[in-house]
Formats: C-alpha cells, structure tokens, sequence
C-alpha cells in the first residue's frame, strides 16, 4: 500500500486559446500557481513529473527539454509520463506512486497542452496503426460515435432518450463551466442548441464535443510529513486503478468498457468504497464526448448498464442530484489535453477540501477522478477525500 | 485577451516507411485476390480478422490461417461529417463495425451504395445486425481499402 499521500497544492492556468504567450511560459504559470497554493519555493520540491500528448501535438518533440527550467526541474529528480489523453491521471498517478513508495516527500506533477498552435485532429489520427485501422479513424470523435450506437442497439436504448440525455449533459456542464474561473468554453446552452448543432461524427454534435483548448495544471503530492509540516488542509489519495484493454478497436466489448469498469473496480476496493452511487459525493469523469459519458456512468458502477439516459433525465448525475458529475464543467468545456486527467484530480482535491467556490458541492468528502486515453483502450481512477 | 503577439509558422514533414511484416503482406496480397485472411488461435480458438501474428489474449503465435467469410452483421456505425486527416474518402461516409461470419472479433471497415446518401435514409435502413457483405474495387493495390465498402444485403 505505501505511505498515504495527500494533494497540498494547486496551479492551473487560464484555458482557452493563450496564442499570447510561448508554450514554457503557459507551463510555468501552472507551476507557480501550484507552488503558491502549496506555500512552498520550488526548491523544497524533490521530484518533478511532466506530460502531454505526443510529440506530433506539440511541434517540439520530448518538450520537457523545452520546459525544464519552467517546470522548475533543473538540478532534480525528474521523470516524464505520458500516455495520451490519461496522462494527467498516469501523472497523479506517478505523484502519488514517487511519494507513497517513500522517495521524496513533495513532488510535483505538471501536464500541459497548447492546441491553437497545432493539429490536434492529424495527431489523434496518428494514435491509430497505419496497417489497419488509421484510414478509418474520423478523429477521436470516430471511437466515440461507434461505441454510442452499438450502446443504443445493445440495451434499446432509443436515440431520442439518448439525444435527450446528451443534451441535457451539454446543458448541465456549460452551465457549471461558467462557475469555474479557469473553464475555456464559457456559453449558456440551450437542449435545442446542442440538438440543433453541427453533426461532426453523428450520433456526435457539436456541443456534444470538447473544444480544442490550451492550458496547464500542476499539482504537489506530499507525504502526511509534509503535510503536518505545511499545516494545511489536504486531499488524500484513498484509493486509486488503472487498467487498458486490447490495442484493435474491435477485438474488446468496449461498451462494456471492462478496462474502465476495473479500473473503478480496484479504486473502490482500495478506497473501501462498495456503492459508488451513495458513498461518492462528486465525480469527475474524462467526459470529451456526451455520449460517452453515459457509458462510463455504466462503468463505474453509478448505474446499471443501458439506464444512464434514464438517470441523467432524472437528473441523478446533475447539480444537486445524488452525484453531482462534472462540476467544473469538465473536458466537454475544457480540453487542454495533456493536462485534461490531471485537472479532474485537482477539481476532487478543491472539492473535497471546500475550496470549489461558487461550484462547490455542498460537504463533499468523497470523490472521484477519471482519465480516458486512447480509443477508450486505457482508464485510471483516482479517489480522493477529505480524511486520511 | 489583451495584446495579440506574433506567431512563427513551421512545418514538419516526417515520412515514414513502416514494415509490413509477413502476416499483414500475406493479408493484403489475399485482399488482392478477393480473399480476407483472418488467424485461429491454437489455445482459445479464436478467429481474429485481420490476420494476426499471435493472439492478443493468450499471446500464443496464430499459425493456422483462415478465408473468413466476406459476408456478416453489423454492430455500429457512424455518419463522419468532418474531413478528419488521413479519411478515406471525403466526408460524409458511413464507416462500419462489422462481425464478419464465424469470426471474434469485429472488423473495421465503410458501408456504401446508393441508400447511403443522407443520414435519414441512412438511419432508416441501418438496424442491429443486418446483413452485409463485401464490394470490391476493380483496381487493387494490396491495401485496405481494395475492399471498397461493405454493402446492404
């Protein structure tokens, strides 16, 4: 099990399109902010853990190079993580593993993404192998669409519930985005909006669909030494899994979605937790697609398979519902990849600690992060709470 | 946002040769001929389709090859309506899940034809497991896509 871990600190950036400023000014805005939070100098941190999506995304390949005085990580322990769109929780995890294992006491984990200065679409499509499946990738969009009618068809769901659903999943978390003061997407929807916007991949519109976003997020994993030391309030890692299923798309059940269903499985173990629904106060899904989002809402256990669209109608996921999901809005109005995952793991730490603000899910103590990577091959869970 | 800085266009080309290996030359010289060669697996049993080098499960070699058949159900679809990098074709296309017939796993591929021309036909005619099977370009090239969709039966 290790030593217990608690988050103490914070940073990220403003999101959204930061063509003002290069890409290792935009990473050391979060690492300040993080450094601030925490009350520290960056001299007191021992390791540093930096990732982002690949270096086709980033125009300047193993960019920690690039970022190591920004990171703060010169004369350090340092290591890089990187393993697509669950980066920022393979990062947490990372932190949490370096200080648990009892090698350093305060580590510091930086994810970052600047997509205004890229191709991000080109890039996802190179994640897909040349010999088989890349000519018909359509982007991340394409994974998404396909498991979303086969979950349809599967349990009969009919497409205007689940259209219904999504869009009212839009609704809630552009909502909640305009709470958030680092969110990208700030814009009141209406159902009609989101039903009515552009079809990209159908069943996928639009404003089912998470924007391309530039940002950064920090966060400092410390030891219950240092949290004493620091004297302040802390998010402890209670339970935490990760698992990935097969490479080709259509060798594994991902409506199912075993690897996300275990990979909650081993964090509720850990956590103690045996009714995600009841004992979850908040939860943070990897949620760039709406329709995804309900599938995962499956897997983890928050419902039974094919009722999501009936939950979320009812507004069991909503604001003040039984658990509130993504109430910084999410990756659908926030999407600086690289720093997507890590980002849902310091939303549960402000959460759990009261420190949301407007946001805040009235006394929050248990909550839940999630990062999705690949065509939706890899999922971790991250679950934090107020008490050791 | 307050003052709009410059910024500093740079382009990278990067070719890539990417080796084929033994199973997948064997697959697409076959799709040359109008055949889809798929792997059975020796432990579970298994037909994965395209052929592999070994099972993804039981990570055993696949040495017994197996003409899948060209004909199976469909799982899912999708309507791409955005010109994504590297597409096959321009968009709109309908692209496909497929369990082709005695096979594992489902295959990756487009539906075409005539019906498939706006998403309210398309809906119409697509349910949970109807039958297609595949349509061949005249000119093939050892790829992929010398399966030019799969069709509505």
């Amino acid at each position: 099990m290790g030593r217990a871990v608690a988050v103490i600190g914070i940073g990220q950036t403003k999101h959204g399109d930061r063509s003002e400023i290069t890409y290792p000014d935009l990473v050391r805005e979060a690492v300040k902010a993080a450094i601030d939070d925490a009350g520290l100098d960056i001299e007191d941190i021992e390791g540093v853990v930096y990732g982002s999506m690949p270096s086709m995304m980033e125009g300047v390949g193993m960019n920690h190079f690039y970022f190591a005085e920004a990171l703060g990580a010169v004369g350090k322990e340092f290591m890089r993580t990187e393993t697509c769109g669950t980066t920022g929780i393979s990062l947490a995890f990372t932190g949490y593993y370096w200080v648990a294992s009892g090698c350093a006491d305060l580590v510091m984990v930086v994810g970052s993404e600047k997509q205004h200065e890229g191709d991000s679409q080109a890039a996802i499509v190179t994640v897909y192998d040349p010999l088989y499946q890349r000519p018909f990738a359509s982007g991340a969009p394409g994974i998404y669409s396909w498991l979303s009618q086969d979950w349809m068809w599967r349990y009969n769901v009919p497409e205007e519930k689940a259209r219904d659903a999504a869009a009212r999943l839009s609704v809630d978390h552009h909502r909640d985005a305009l709470k958030t003061p680092y969110a990208h997407i700030r814009k009141e929807l209406s159902l009609e909006d989101v039903k009515t916007s552009p079809i990209l991949v159908y069943p996928i519109r639009l404003y089912d669909t998470c924007p391309a976003s530039d940002g950064a997020c920090a966060v400092i994993f410390g030891s219950e030494d240092a949290v004493k030391r620091l004297g302040k309030k802390a998010a402890w890692i209670k339970g935490v899994g990760f698992r990935g299923d097969e490479y080709v798309f259509g060798d594994a059940d991902r409506v199912v979605s075993e690897c996300a269903s275990q990979a909650a499985a081993a964090a509720y173990d850990m956590a103690g937790v045996t009714d995600p629904l009841t004992e979850l106060d908040v939860a943070e899904p990897y949620n760039p697609f709406t329709f995804m989002e309900m599938i995962h809402y499956e897997s983890f256990g928050f419902c039974e398979p094919g009722q999501a669209a009936d939950e979320i109608l009812k507004g069991t996921f909503g604001p003040g519902g039984k658990l509130h999901c993504a109430p910084s809005g999410g990756v659908l109005c926030t999407n600086a990849i690289g720093a997507c995952a890590l980002m849902r793991v310091a939303e549960i730490a402000l959460q759990v600690t009261g420190k949301a603000g407007e946001r805040q899910v009235d006394g929050a103590k248990l909550g839940f992060a999630h990062g999705l990577g690949g065509l939706n091959q890899f999922n971790g869970v991250m679950i934090l709470g107020r008490d050791k | 946002m307050g003052k709009h800085y410059k910024t500093l266009r740079h382009d990278v080309w990067l070719p890539h040769e990417f080796a084929v290996g033994p199973v997948f030359e064997r697959f697409y010289e076959g799709l040359k001929q109008e055949i889809i060669w798929g792997t059975k697996c020796s432990g579970c049993k298994k037909t994965l389709v395209p052929a592999r080098t070994f099972c993804p499960e039981c990570l055993v070699d696949m040495n017994e090859w197996v003409q899948v058949s060209q004909k199976g159900k469909l799982v899912s679809w999708t309507l791409a309506n955005y010109q994504f990098y590297g597409a096959p074709t321009e968009p709109p296309f309908v692209g496909a899940l497929i369990r082709l017939e005695d096979c594992d796993c489902d295959f990756l591929h487009l539906l075409g034809g005539p019906e498939f021309e706006d998403l309210s036909t398309i809906k119409s005619k697509l349910k949970k497991g109807s039958d297609v099977r595949a349509v061949w370009n005249e000119e093939k090239k050892g790829h992929m896509l010398d399966i030019k969709y799969f069709k509505l039966m």
